[in-house]
């Protein structure tokens, strides 16, 4: 093999001036354009960029697996000092697996659900050091130990349906590891899993990178992720890098203005829905076949200059005083970098006003059957246990925790998809927790509306936007004549900030924020006074997450509307919310306003929690603290706690109560609730997750 | 698993219930019933005669009653007419009245008597189906194969030269019927004065008239090659374009599949990637219409059979049905209800060993 003369000090791989087109039958769609980077041996580098940018077309160009219209039209991709783009079929088949592997953002659907999962691992060695079967497996069984997995040979004779994502994900990241690759391409491999997951595969990615010497390109829309597991890292925009260099440099002092303006949309710490709104950046994303002369992001700039940025292609430009930065603008040297953006606009703070939504010991559950034929017996799944809150006019109450954890399910008993198994829900002073949507009065349902979390299957692909907004407006009895509902629509369309021409456009035809402010129009239709968000923009790219964020909080300023708002991004619900409501296999762990929530004492679920969001902020320091293991299953609850398997601070409680007694709620300052067994001595004692580095 | 089995036994159960009431219903309606009065008894019969012979064979009452009669759930009618003879269902023609049994309707073997074949219906449908049967097996061996084949080569590279030519291919078959096929395949190879037998002949290659034989009914007796090609092949045509062009389907979509492209990546070859990772989840959903091709096939064989006088099930259905022979063709309904129910309960359970990912419940 070539590996003997290549030479270490060399880079592991050398991208040059690499071009990616699409060929459709109207057009060649170039996807990547004049696109560079090195990655040398043992190096992490990003690449950071939005959706559509060509980060993950780069990831493929590499693997060249572009598929039947995919083509590299130009430039060279250098593994090891050999041309992969000259390279025959055959060859590049014994690279792939072996010298270059790759990870990816769906594990489920990575996985072949026909074949055990050893049988999914042992083939990689087999095919390309010729191991026999035993010893393939041995090996498997070793590597699958490695990446944290417990009891390797349950898993080895498992289906992939059979594990949970974070044991898929280690899966994959096991069978990338099977032949010891030198270079490892991560595609968003994590963006399916939760915060907690996430934590430790960003761990077992960091120190299997260690272990093993591998070089890493990984690849996220997270510029949290990026810092934590990178040392050098790209930013695409539309095709184009358009900033390189070390991650410190490149967080601390951006020289690109895209850069620039990704970080001031998305939320960091200090960032306030009223004093210091987030800025969006301002219209959208270039189409492949419709993007401008020039500097692709010119429209977009608060630099731009007509007849310099649009004068023709910008070329790299190494920044001199950077280790090996460099930016794609013309006026890098000319721009203030430290000057604070203009158009933050200081924001009114909402009053807060009478309750108009009060639970109280809502229980819901369902009984499923087991065993492959419909046979066993049938277990009762407690989606959620014992929720007790109310909310406000004009709040926005953040409801916070990971996937089963039953905050999808609380929202459904709430708009009335499923009754509740016990307690009471009252919604202006009518109690609804056994009225199913279809017995609710018009009023009751017009007034409690849901904004969904994927825009692009929640609007039917066949009506107009118009049409949509319209036909909720007559099953809310709004208007008299269709040309007075056409008015409301119209006005709708103005108060989620979209031309009212789009009235008549399709669904296809919106980018993904624009359909989500058509969802918004929707809900808001019949003058609802309770919006039920459930993960509003987690679809969305972060440049647009502002900006409907943002929109939501503005329309809840004029309507005083009760917001609220499901997620599992505790950045945005930093940002916006008022209270926050942490729950954890149905049960409500703690509850209070955001800054209780966010500082000691915490809940040691909260904790966990917070200490897993990445944060794209050099100055931010931040305590890490790893949950062992997968959520429990709400089918099969823990005895005691529900958390009590994963909790760090279980030693502090004396004589086993976590495993057997679940906690009482107390009540600390200021309302403050918590759901745990630990004493007010250990609670007070407890360091802030997060804290800022002097400057 | 024994639950859900048992459950599907159960389904299965009412749904033959309903589905032979309904052709007993349709079977035993007056005017067929009056038909069969006038050939059992005489051509010539007055209608008060043949309300009286009706009367006396137990072809009167409830039609509820007598389906239970017929089921063998209520007692058989007995009547002893002015002559002296008892006459029952139960009673056969030298038996001793006092001797017969209470009940004889199917669940006790009594199927009835066949009018057209003169034989037990039990006797006559047993030597039908197993003429039948082996014709099922040679289509299903020559077309299951064959289509699956088909189905994975065009499907492995959508868009390719092959697939273009076996998709055409497939259309063209599943679009001609069975008596089309069957028309052009006998003009063809087994003609002395169409197609190739004449040719053939002229030079001396085969020794007959024909290469194959136009009619299947020496394959009753002793089945070889030159008999039985042509009516296997003229089911197996039709069949072969429908399932390739479902495992096409399911094979492109497979092939799309993250999981295929995870393989690729791993540096398996594109021959395994077909034959290891797509393979099994490419076959999950043809099995199910392979099965479902069964109960397709005893509706196939009506046409082929009698094109080719082949004296199996559907000639046997054809017959009885143009000769009013209810009873054979209220056995021929119970078998083909059974039939169909059990390959679909076959299909299910197959379904689950194929895709670890569903559970029947």
């Amino acid at each position: 093999m070539s590996n003997a003369v290549w030479d270490p000090s060399q880079p592991i791989l050398e991208i040059e001036n690499l071009s990616i087109s699409f060929f459709t039958r109207l057009r060649e769609i170039p996807a990547v354009m004049d696109f560079s980077c090195k990655v040398m041996a043992g190096e992490a580098m990003g690449l950071v960029g939005e959706s559509g940018c060509g980060k993950s077309t780069v990831a493929l160009g590499v693997m060249r697996d572009l598929g039947k219209n995919g083509q590299i039209v130009a430039g060279s991709i250098k593994f090891k000092g050999r041309d992969l783009v000259k390279m025959a079929e055959e060859e590049l088949r014994h690279l792939r697996g072996s010298e270059i592997a790759m990870i990816y953002q769906e594990p489920m659907a990575s996985l072949n659900p026909a074949m055990k999962i050893g049988a999914q691992l042992i083939e990689v060695p087999m095919i390309h050091q010729g191991m026999a079967r035993v010893q393939a497996w041995a090996l498997a069984r070793q590597i699958v130990a490695d990446v944290r997995l417990p009891d390797p040979d349950r898993i080895l004779n498992a289906y992939p349906h059979q594990l949970s994502g974070g044991q898929q994900q280690r899966i994959v990241i096991a069978m990338a590891l099977m032949s010891k690759p030198a270079l490892l391409i991560l595609d968003e491999p994590t963006t399916a899993l939760d915060v907690t997951v996430e934590a430790g595969i960003v761990d077992l990615v960091k120190d299997l990178g260690q272990k093993y010497g591998t070089s890493m390109l990984f690849i996220s829309h997270n510029l949290g992720l990026i810092m934590d597991v990178c040392d050098r890292l790209c930013v695409m925009y539309s095709g184009e890098a358009v900033e390189t260099g070390a991650v410190a440099q490149v967080f601390d002092d951006m020289r690109h203005p895209y850069t620039q303006a990704l970080f001031r949309s998305i939320p960091l710490p200090g960032a306030d829905k009223n004093a210091r709104p987030l800025i969006s950046i301002p219209g959208n994303f270039p189409l492949p076949h419709e993007r401008p002369k020039g500097c692709n992001f010119g429209p977009r700039c608060d630099y731009f200059q007509a007849g310099r940025c649009d004068a023709g292609d910008v070329a790299m430009a190494d920044v001199p005083e950077g280790d090996r930065h460099a930016s794609r603008c013309v006026k890098w040297d000319e721009i203030d970098w430290h000057a604070p953006p203009k158009a933050r606009v200081v924001k009114e703070k909402a009053p807060i006003g009478k309750v108009v939504l009060q639970m109280d010991d809502l229980k819901k559950y369902y009984s499923v059957s087991g065993g492959a034929f419909g046979g066993g017996h049938a277990k009762v799944v407690k989606a959620n246990e014992t929720l007790s809150f109310n909310a406000h006019e004009g709040e926005t109450l953040a409801i916070v925790g990971e996937s089963g954890c039953g905050k999808s399910t609380f929202a459904k008993v709430l708009m009335g998809l499923e009754t509740a198994t016990s307690g009471t829900i009252t919604l202006f002073d009518e109690q609804v927790q056994s009225t199913p949507i279809q017995q609710r009065s018009v009023d009751t349902v017009s007034s409690v509306q849901m904004v969904f979390q994927n825009p692009f299957d929640t609007l039917n692909p066949s009506m107009t936007v118009g049409r949509q907004i319209i036909r909720a407006l007559e099953v809310f009895h709004i208007g008299t004549s269709d040309a007075e509902r056409t008015d409301r629509m119209l006005e709708l369309l103005d108060l989620v900030k979209l031309p009212r021409a789009f009235a008549d456009r399709m669904p296809r035809q919106l980018s993904g924020g624009q359909k989500q402010r058509v969802g918004i129009a929707r809900a808001f239709a019949g003058g609802a006074k309770v919006v039920v968000a459930d993960e509003p923009v987690s679809a969305l790219d972060v440049s647009v997450q502002a900006a409907v964020t943002d929109l939501l909080m503005d329309i809840q300023r004029q309507n005083k509307t009760t917001l609220l708002f499901i997620s599992h991004d505790l950045s945005i619900v930093r940002y916006l919310s008022d209270r926050v409501l942490v729950m954890y296999l149905g049960h409500v762990v703690e509850m209070g306003s955001t800054d209780q929530v966010f500082q000691p004492p915490y809940h040691p679920y909260t904790e966990a929690l917070l200490s897993a969001v990445p944060v794209a902020d050099t100055k931010v320091i931040r305590k890490r603290i790893v949950l062992e293991g997968d959520i429990p299953s709400a089918m099969n609850p823990p005895s005691g706690c529900p958390f009590q398997t994963r909790c760090r601070w279980k030693s502090h409680v004396a004589g086993g109560l976590c495993d057997s007694t679940m906690p009482p709620v107390q009540t600390l300052a200021g309302g403050h609730q918590i759901k745990c067994h630990l004493g007010a001595d250990v609670l007070a004692k407890m360091d802030p997750v997060i804290t800022f580095a002097a400057e | 698993m024994l639950a859900f089995v048992i459950r599907r036994l159960g389904v299965m159960l009412v749904t033959a219930l309903v589905l032979t009431f309904v052709v007993f219903f349709l079977t035993n309606l007056p005017p067929n019933l009056e038909k069969l009065a006038r050939s059992e008894g005489s051509v010539r019969m007055t209608d008060a005669a043949v309300a009286s012979w009706l009367e006396e064979h137990g072809h009167t009452g409830s039609v509820f009653y007598r389906y239970a009669e017929w089921l063998g759930v209520a007692p058989g009618w007995v009547n002893t007419d002015e002559k002296g003879v008892t006459r029952g269902l139960c009673i056969g023609q030298r038996d001793d009245p006092a001797l017969a049994p209470k009940f004889c309707g199917i669940f006790q073997g009594n199927w009835g008597f066949s009018t057209v074949f003169k034989k037990t219906v039990l006797y006559s449908l047993g030597k039908s189906m197993a003429a039948t049967g082996w014709l099922m097996l040679a289509v299903m061996v020559v077309m299951v194969p064959i289509a699956l084949v088909i189905g994975v080569l065009a499907g492995m590279r959508e868009g390719s030269r092959t697939d273009r030519v076996l998709s055409t291919f497939s259309i063209a078959t599943s679009a001609t019927p069975e008596y089309v096929s069957g028309v052009i395949l006998v003009a063809l190879l087994a003609s002395p004065a169409t197609g190739l037998s004449p040719v053939l002949a002229s030079w001396g290659w085969i020794g007959g008239k024909t290469l194959f034989m136009g009619t299947a009914t020496s394959a009753m007796d002793h089945i070889t090659f030159w008999n039985f090609a042509l009516p296997v092949a003229t089911i197996a045509l039709y069949g072969v374009g429908y399932i390739a062009r479902m495992t096409r389907a399911s094979m492109t979509e497979v092939m799309t599949q993250q999981y295929i492209r995870t393989a690729r990546l791993k540096g398996v070859s594109f021959r395994q990637v077909v034959l290891r990772h797509a393979l099994r989840n490419a076959m999950i959903a043809p099995f199910t219409v392979i099965m479902l091709q069964f109960p397709y096939l005893l509706n196939g064989v009506v046409i082929t059979e009698t094109l080719f006088n082949y004296k199996g099930f559907g000639w046997m259905l054809v017959t009885a049905a143009g000769n009013n022979d209810i009873e054979m063709l209220l056995g021929a309904s119970v078998v083909a209800v059974i039939f169909v129910l059990v390959t679909q309960l076959i299909s299910d359970i197959g379904y689950v060993f194929l895709n670890p990912r569903i559970r029947l419940g």
